[in-house]
């Protein structure tokens, strides 16, 4: 079973950070690459990205099937941007220099290619912060966290509830879909749309009826145990924050302000090495 | 001592918003601090009403109109909303894995005192002492999936025992749990209120099995009134158990066979300390001689043949290991076995939901194997534990023809296979209606209906009987019986006890995935080994038989079964 939100429990700087800071950080990180082309930027950003994920233990093969899914869509991404705007990288550098033509419109010059590098970079710098942040945060520590920033603590607890019930409903979906198949009720990819939509529903039901049941206990169980009387709530998994926090959210906000001043020093978003 | 008081219902009354008649009529009942009181009564009886008021789940969550007086630790419980009762009150609900909250066993724990806004240095320490009381340290960070329904239970008296109440309520404790854990549980409730002395109220239908261990006071319910509240001991010497359809302990009623009139002093209640003359003995020895000996008639035609099946899952966990069984033609067999000891997963491989890595599954010469899991179904039909899980359709009708419609077959020959159907399973005043509008067992006689429609040779239920009380269980059962005397194979998975006794001659019992034992059920049940390994509970005909110089226990339990089954005929 594919695990959405992959925890992964081991020791290192970055696992005893609080999920807040990670948060924090995670947000900073991305405003900063996202504003930016500025390409010695985001070349260090890719690497410090790369140190980052070595320094919290994990391992390739722990994500191979998220870091799977994040190739496919750079992949697509790339090739979305060539197919639809092979000029895009001519407009914005202000020079064409052809390296070699396709056919029609699909000229392939230093320009565009430049931009793509830009684009992957942009993608390279960001997914394994993004997948760190995921691997290396405790579900609930990251509800606890979630209020901490300023959101409601029912909402911070839905989160928490939803993650928690995943895996049930993901076997019963299972069960009930066998159960299905057993009266004859056709999954494969062998029958049409209407009946695989028709299937799909003779499990739905099953699956909403005694999800509607499982509410009913537990919205009982929680009222039963006080939740939702006071405005504020403690956090069992709650953390201090360490000076490692301060100084990782600093160096984060720094960074931010960092690309933002490149920018404006520089008078555009793009790093041109043409002119 | 007027304070010891800490609930006192008087003339109270309580009507549903939703219902025209009132659910409780005239409840007068008081606890005190420190006694164990057990509530039964069939479903429908009004106990779990009595509870939702005792916890305020009434009227805060279900609302009505209450009449008379109800005061809980001295304050009118009307006006109690659900946070200040908890304080009072810690409700342990029937469904231990549905009110799991949180992710981690410490995290569920804690719940109660992180919605109190207890600082995070202090909740470790108090879910660290608590758990040490209910004996979970060892799994403090696992997820509920990784534990035990014993240990989910467990937490589940930590989490509403970090309030300091004065009251434990537990609704149907034994529902969920196995013979040998619901065992345990009692023993546990029992310690836990001696170590706090909170007021203990127990609502449970199974009655022998709350008797593991003392209890003060019972009180019986039917039709929403008080019938009986007293001792246990007086109460067992009359016939009003047998009148509200609630299970008398198995000795109780041997002895009441034998002809032995129960009176308090015997201390009926509580078996290790049962009181028996030489001639009440000699009463209980005659009546077995005296009893015929019930003859068995098992065919011997093999029907499925399971020869070294062994399956490993793809997380590794290896759950069959060399099972070797048969099911024979016509006979209504059980399967037993601790949860994981591989019995789901050996009716997951019959059914083709799962296949096994090795070994033979044949049916009448075909080879199971060869077949898909809609081909199966033809000759093996699955029911599922929940009805709910299975229902997809909002008709009656609809539902029980939709394996004919999906396997093609003819509206105008679906009409006359379904009505039949529905006439055996005794739904057919019912085939216009929708589902919605069933009850809980009319919906899984929906399911079994839905099942019987497409003919198969051997119908296989997980836990047919789970949660229900003895009139429906009675229900359920008998409809099986009579399937099974018109040749249906009817092969149940099953924690109840009772079910194997009284409704299967054969019991296969399964521990970590092999099959340890394969004989009567009466047997199963009368050797100490197998009902240890199995987590099932010895009868306490076993222990009767015994008392009373009794050789063949085996016996004893065959002969009162055969007796008990005649005279709930």
């Amino acid at each position: 079973m594919i695990n959405l939100f992959n925890y992964i429990d081991r020791l290192s700087p970055i696992h005893r950070l609080t999920g807040a800071s990670k948060l924090v950080c995670l947000v900073a990180w991305s405003i900063a690459a996202m504003t930016s082309f500025y390409t010695p930027l985001l070349v260090a950003l890719t690497i410090a990205s790369f140190a980052l994920f070595r320094l919290a233990r994990l391992r390739v093969k722990d994500i191979s099937f998220m870091l799977g899914m994040m190739v496919v869509y750079i992949l697509m991404n790339n090739l979305l941007i060539f197919l639809f705007s092979p000029g895009h990288g001519a407009q914005i550098y202000g020079t064409q220099t052809v390296l070699f033509k396709i056919a029609g419109p699909y000229t392939v010059t230093a320009e565009q290619l430049f931009y793509h590098l830009n684009v992957i970079l942009k993608n390279a710098c960001t997914v394994p912060i993004v997948l760190l942040f995921v691997c290396t945060t405790n579900p609930s520590e990251f509800a606890a966290s979630l209020n901490r920033i300023g959101v409601s603590y029912r909402i911070s607890y839905a989160v928490a509830l939803a993650l928690r019930y995943i895996p049930d409903i993901q076997r019963e979906y299972h069960d009930i879909a066998l159960a299905q198949q057993a009266r004859g009720t056709e999954m494969s990819s062998k029958a049409s749309l209407v009946h695989r939509l028709k299937a799909a529903s003779a499990i739905l039901i099953p699956l909403i009826l005694s999800s509607m049941e499982r509410i009913e206990t537990i919205s009982n169980a929680m009222e039963l145990r006080g939740f939702g009387k006071k405005d504020k709530r403690s956090w069992y998994s709650a953390r201090k924050f360490s000076a490692m926090d301060f100084l990782a959210m600093g160096v984060c906000i720094l960074l931010v302000l960092v690309s933002l001043g490149l920018t404006m020093a520089n008078g555009s978003r793009y790093y041109n090495p043409f002119i | 001592m007027e304070n010891d008081i800490v609930i006192s219902f008087e003339d109270f009354g309580f009507q549903y918003t939703a219902q025209a008649e009132p659910t409780l009529h005239n409840i007068n009942l008081t606890i005190r601090r420190g006694e164990k009181v057990l509530i039964a009564g069939p479903s429908g009886c009004g106990k779990s009403t009595l509870a939702h008021c005792i916890n305020g789940l009434i009227p805060n969550s279900y609302p009505g109109k209450a009449t008379g007086k109800l005061t809980i630790g001295g304050k009118d419980a009307l006006k109690l909303d659900l946070f200040g009762l908890s304080k009072m009150v810690g409700t342990v609900l029937q469904d231990s894995d549905g009110q799991f909250i949180g992710l981690t066993v410490a995290e569920d724990i804690a719940f109660a005192l992180e919605n109190d806004c207890i600082p995070t240095q202090e909740l470790h320490e108090e879910v660290k002492r608590i758990a040490k009381l209910v004996d979970v340290e060892a799994v403090l960070h696992h997820a509920p999936h990784e534990i035990s329904g014993g240990q989910k239970q467990r937490v589940g008296l930590g989490g509403v025992m970090v309030n300091e109440v004065d009251i434990l309520l537990f609704d149907e404790p034994l529902a969920n749990l196995d013979p040998a854990t619901g065992k345990a549980a009692i023993a546990l409730i029992d310690d836990i209120q001696k170590r706090t002395g909170c007021a203990v109220i127990i609502i449970e239908h199974r009655l022998e099995d709350v008797l593991y261990r003392p209890v003060d006071r019972v009180v019986v319910m039917g039709d929403g009134r008080i019938l009986y509240d007293g001792d246990p001991d007086t109460m067992l010497c009359t016939d009003l158990l047998q009148r509200s359809g609630i299970r008398e302990p198995l000795y109780v009623t041997a002895l009441k066979y034998a002809g032995v009139t129960i009176t308090r002093e015997m201390r009926p209640s509580y078996l290790p300390e049962l009181v028996l003359s030489e001639e009440q003995k000699l009463q209980v020895r005659s009546w077995f001689s005296a009893q015929p000996q019930p003859e068995n008639t098992v065919s011997q035609e093999v029907l499925l043949e399971a020869k070294d099946l062994d399956f490993t899952y793809e997380g590794g966990h290896h759950a069959l290991r060399g099972i070797s069984a048969s099911i024979h033609r016509g006979e209504m067999l059980s399967i037993v076995g601790t949860n994981g000891a591989g019995k789901s997963t050996f009716s997951k491989v019959v059914c083709g939901f799962e296949k096994a890595q090795k070994g033979s599954l044949t049916m009448g010469g075909i080879d199971l194997n060869t077949l898909s899991i809609k081909e199966r179904a033809d000759h093996i039909g699955y029911v599922m534990q929940n009805p709910n899980q299975m229902i997809s359709k909002t008709q009656i009708f609809d539902e029980v023809a939709l394996g004919l419609r999906n396997r093609g077959v003819s509206e105008e020959e679906i009409r006359p296979r379904v009505e039949e159907t529905l006439k055996i399973c005794g739904l057919y005043p019912f085939r216009n209606w929708p589902v919605s509008a069933l009850s809980y067992g009319q919906k899984k006689r929906v399911t079994i209906a839905s099942i019987l429609v497409l003919r198969p040779e051997i119908i296989l239920l997980d836990e047919p009987t789970a949660g229900q009380d003895l009139k429906h269980y009675t229900e359920i059962m008998d409809f099986l019986s009579q399937l099974n005397r018109q040749g249906v194979t009817v092969v149940l998975i099953t924690h109840d006890m009772h079910l194997m006794l009284e409704y299967t001659p054969r019991a296969i019992v399964f521990n970590a995935g092999k099959v340890i034992a394969d004989k009567s059920a009466a047997e199963v049940l009368n050797s100490p080994e197998i009902v240890e390994a199995a987590h099932l509970k010895e009868t306490s005909l076993y222990h009767l038989s015994m008392a009373c110089g009794i050789e063949s226990a085996e016996e004893f339990t065959r002969r009162f079964i055969a007796r008990d089954r005649e005279v709930r005929k």
